[in-house]
């Protein structure tokens, strides 16, 4: 006889898990004695937070499924705002959670939370097991649930008793997965595809807006191909960044609050909208209403509930964002008839560009700008959330898919320090740098206990303004500057950084900022540069919460 | 705004109705009725499910619904010719005299039957459709209804259309 714990971590390794990020606690030492002579392996973090974001991090740079353990309680508990992230972003991981005994269940018990019922609304779908034997079952139907169709979250809760119960060692494990209630579309429907392929044909000003399902699909070639026989220009979102080569000249970068002037108003004048793996989020579209208001709309997307939900569609296509583009492909003549409107753009291009002043004062944009310079393309960039976030966005020029990670839809904060160090077991011998705030960096800063003592080879590069950045821009632009709770005094990151064996740099001067990412670039492990940016600089262009994207303000003529 | 009847045909396992309220709550939905019981089909339960929205907004539930992965089959049947039903269960003062024959003749004539007999009560049952019972509600109530009970509302398609799943 094996033992549900030993069946469980047999079930990881034949779906392919080679790390798992985790926390040990009573309910889960069977499955910790396992792991402990398992070839399996588990990197111990110092909050069960970070292993939900590490394991999505891993996801993201890698395109497999990450995969996070946590015991029951208080660390089950701890793994929510991970999963929220994930599923927001539709990300494919794994949550193993400890549970008490069977016998115990609803009673109360010690380090007892429902993490199976709270997790329902945050998860794909989640399991409560509730006998041994059913666990290689549940593991190949939560890795085939969470890697395919949108992916997303799948949480196992395993009660001890489930983990320390007796399996016959000749239990099958399953190689196919079939599911009644649970048939993803992959091909869109020939009558739909025939109907984009006639308004392609007949627009003249369109325009793609591709999101994060671009990426989730591996469909930048696609993207690209449809692109460049259109002649049409792509403007992605925050998590469609590098779906297109960053300087490809039909890229127009991000649209939406913080996009690019010119994104927003060729939103605003183009007479067709292909929305592709998108789901025209506020932060995108601001007024919904008057967004896109000339264009007729395609929306290709592989969840058919996001068609329709924000915005009227023309042509719904329900698919796999990469087949349903193959298929467009394969009927859509040649021939490009945009070039009044390429030309169009592009004087919008010149005369409203991201600019960050040449003052000699150190701007957090520059830092951003001389790292994209110095790393071109190459690395995994992750971000944490607010100002640090948007700058990354618009400044650093994303050449590849998967070289950006950032929380987009729930925001994050204390995301990208765990989610960096998955990307570096995910991406090994790469670079991997962290752009933080001061705010963001410290909601997570333990971690630097995990990088320290694996030596994980995250660069952290600090955007540090002494304010929660993101907050005190809208204080200042909407609430009279009343700095309400968003000024955080000085820390000493480099002298943090140090205490856990980590080198890093202090740079006050923009002369000193290319020499140190140089240095962080060079550094054969961990390293952190602390930059002392400009403190009130404002993230621009900018639309306000619930005006028409092209009623940006900061956008220079 | 309408009240709209859905009809979900599910998995039969722990866990599932609580999926499926939760995206109505979530909403701000309230739901007006709702009835769970096992199917023709093994291992799956129907659940009916009556709730007020508009169009889009329960558009939008249903899609939500179709997500689930235990979720097999959805169905708006709200445009859609069907038969409705409920079951009602009122305990009615009625002290033997002619009160009491009053209520039972009221009885008689919704077609309920008479399934309990005390000392000062009576207690009805009735099937039929929503607006039946409210009616008989409305006719028993200066009588004084010391409980009511109502199942949630089931609906079947008319004729041979049906809502299972596709296999």
């Amino acid at each position: 006889m094996t033992t549900g714990a030993k069946v469980l971590i047999e079930g990881l390794l034949r779906q392919g898990t080679k790390t798992i990020f985790g926390y040990p606690g009573g309910v889960v030492l069977p499955i910790y004695d396992v792991l402990y002579d398992s070839p399996l392996e588990h990197i111990l973090v110092r909050h069960e937070q970070a292993a939900a974001h590490a394991a999505d991090g891993y996801a993201r740079a890698s395109g497999r499924v990450g995969v996070c353990l946590a015991t029951s309680g208080p660390g089950a508990c701890n793994l929510v705002t991970g999963i929220a992230t994930a599923y927001m972003d539709s990300i494919p991981i794994i949550a193993l959670t400890g549970q008490v005994p069977t016998n115990l269940l609803g009673n109360d018990a010690f380090q007892e939370s429902d993490i199976h019922g709270i997790t329902m609304p945050i998860t794909k779908h989640n399991y409560l097991v509730t006998q041994a034997a059913d666990l290689p079952r549940v593991i190949a139907e939560a890795f085939y649930i969470a890697s395919t169709g949108r992916p997303g979250p799948v949480l196992i809760d395993i009660p001890k008793d489930v983990s320390t119960g007796e399996v016959p060692d000749e239990i099958e494990f399953p190689t196919t997965v079939s599911l009644r209630g649970y048939q993803p579309t992959v091909k869109g429907h020939p009558r739909q595809i025939e109907r984009a392929v006639d308004l392609l044909t007949r627009a003249e000003r369109p325009l793609l807006y591709a999101g994060g399902g671009v990426i989730l699909s591996g469909a930048e070639q696609e993207l690209l191909a449809l692109a460049e026989r259109l002649g049409a220009p792509v403007t992605t979102t925050l998590m469609g960044l590098g779906a297109i080569c960053g300087d490809h000249p039909l890229n127009l970068g991000m649209l939406g609050m913080h996009g690019t002037a010119y994104a927003n108003y060729a939103v605003t004048e183009c007479d067709l909208l292909v929305a592709i793996g998108a789901r025209f989020d506020d932060r995108v579209t601001g007024k919904i209403e008057t967004f896109a208001p000339n264009a007729q709309v395609i929306h290709i997307d592989v969840d058919p509930a996001e068609i329709g939900k924000n915005k009227p569609v023309d042509v719904p296509i329900v698919g796999d964002v990469r087949h349903v583009l193959a298929q467009i492909l394969e009927r859509l003549p040649e021939g490009s008839k945009t070039g009044p409107w390429l030309a169009r753009v592009n004087e919008w291009r010149a005369t409203h560009p991201l600019t960050i002043r040449d003052d000699g004062l150190l701007h957090p944009q520059y830092v951003v700008r001389t790292l994209s310079e110095l790393l071109d393309g190459e690395g995994v960039i992750v971000s944490e959330v607010g100002q640090n976030q948007m700058w990354a966005a618009q400044h650093f020029c994303f050449k590849k898919p998967r070289s950006w990670i950032s929380s987009g839809g729930l925001g994050t904060m204390g995301y990208g320090l765990p989610a960096a160090m998955g990307a570096c077991y995910a991406r090994p011998g790469e670079q991997v740098f962290l752009i933080a705030g001061d705010g963001s960096l410290q909601m997570n800063i333990q971690e630097f206990g995990t990088i320290m003592q694996y030596g994980i080879p995250v660069k952290i590069v600090v955007l540090n303004n002494g304010f929660l950045g993101m907050v005190r821009q809208w204080q200042e632009l909407f609430y009279e500057r009343r700095y309400a709770y968003t000024e955080l005094p000085p820390v000493d990151f480099v002298g943090i950084a140090r205490a856990y064996g980590i080198d890093g740099v202090r740079v006050e001067e923009r002369d000193k900022v290319r020499a140190a990412l140089e240095a962080a670039i060079a550094h054969d492990g961990p390293f952190l540069v602390d930059v002392q940016v400009e403190r009130e600089e404002n993230v621009f262009p900018m639309v306000p919460a619930g005006a028409a994207i092209n009623e940006m303000i900061g956008s220079r003529q | 705004m309408k009240r709209h009847t859905l009809s979900v045909l599910v998995e039969n396992r722990a866990g599932v109705l609580s999926r499926v309220t939760g995206l109505f709550s979530r909403r701000g939905f309230n739901i007006e009725s709702l009835a769970v019981g096992t199917s023709e089909e093994e291992g799956m339960s129907r659940i009916t499910l009556v709730a007020f929205g508009d169009d889009r907004e329960v558009e939008q539930v249903i899609k939500q619904l179709n997500k689930l992965i235990d979720v097999i089959k959805v169905s708006d049947l709200t445009e859609r010719e069907r038969v409705e039903r409920e079951l009602a269960l009122f305990k009615v003062g009625a002290e033997p005299g002619a009160v009491r024959a009053e209520v039972m003749q009221i009885a008689t004539i919704f077609r309920s039957r008479v399934i309990d007999v005390g000392p000062k009560t009576v207690t009805l049952e009735i099937t039929g459709d929503s607006d039946k019972i409210d009616a008989l509600e409305r006719l028993l109530a200066p009588y004084g209804i010391r409980e009511l009970y109502r199942t949630g509302r089931i609906a079947v398609l008319r004729g041979q259309k049906t809502v299972k799943s596709e296999k």
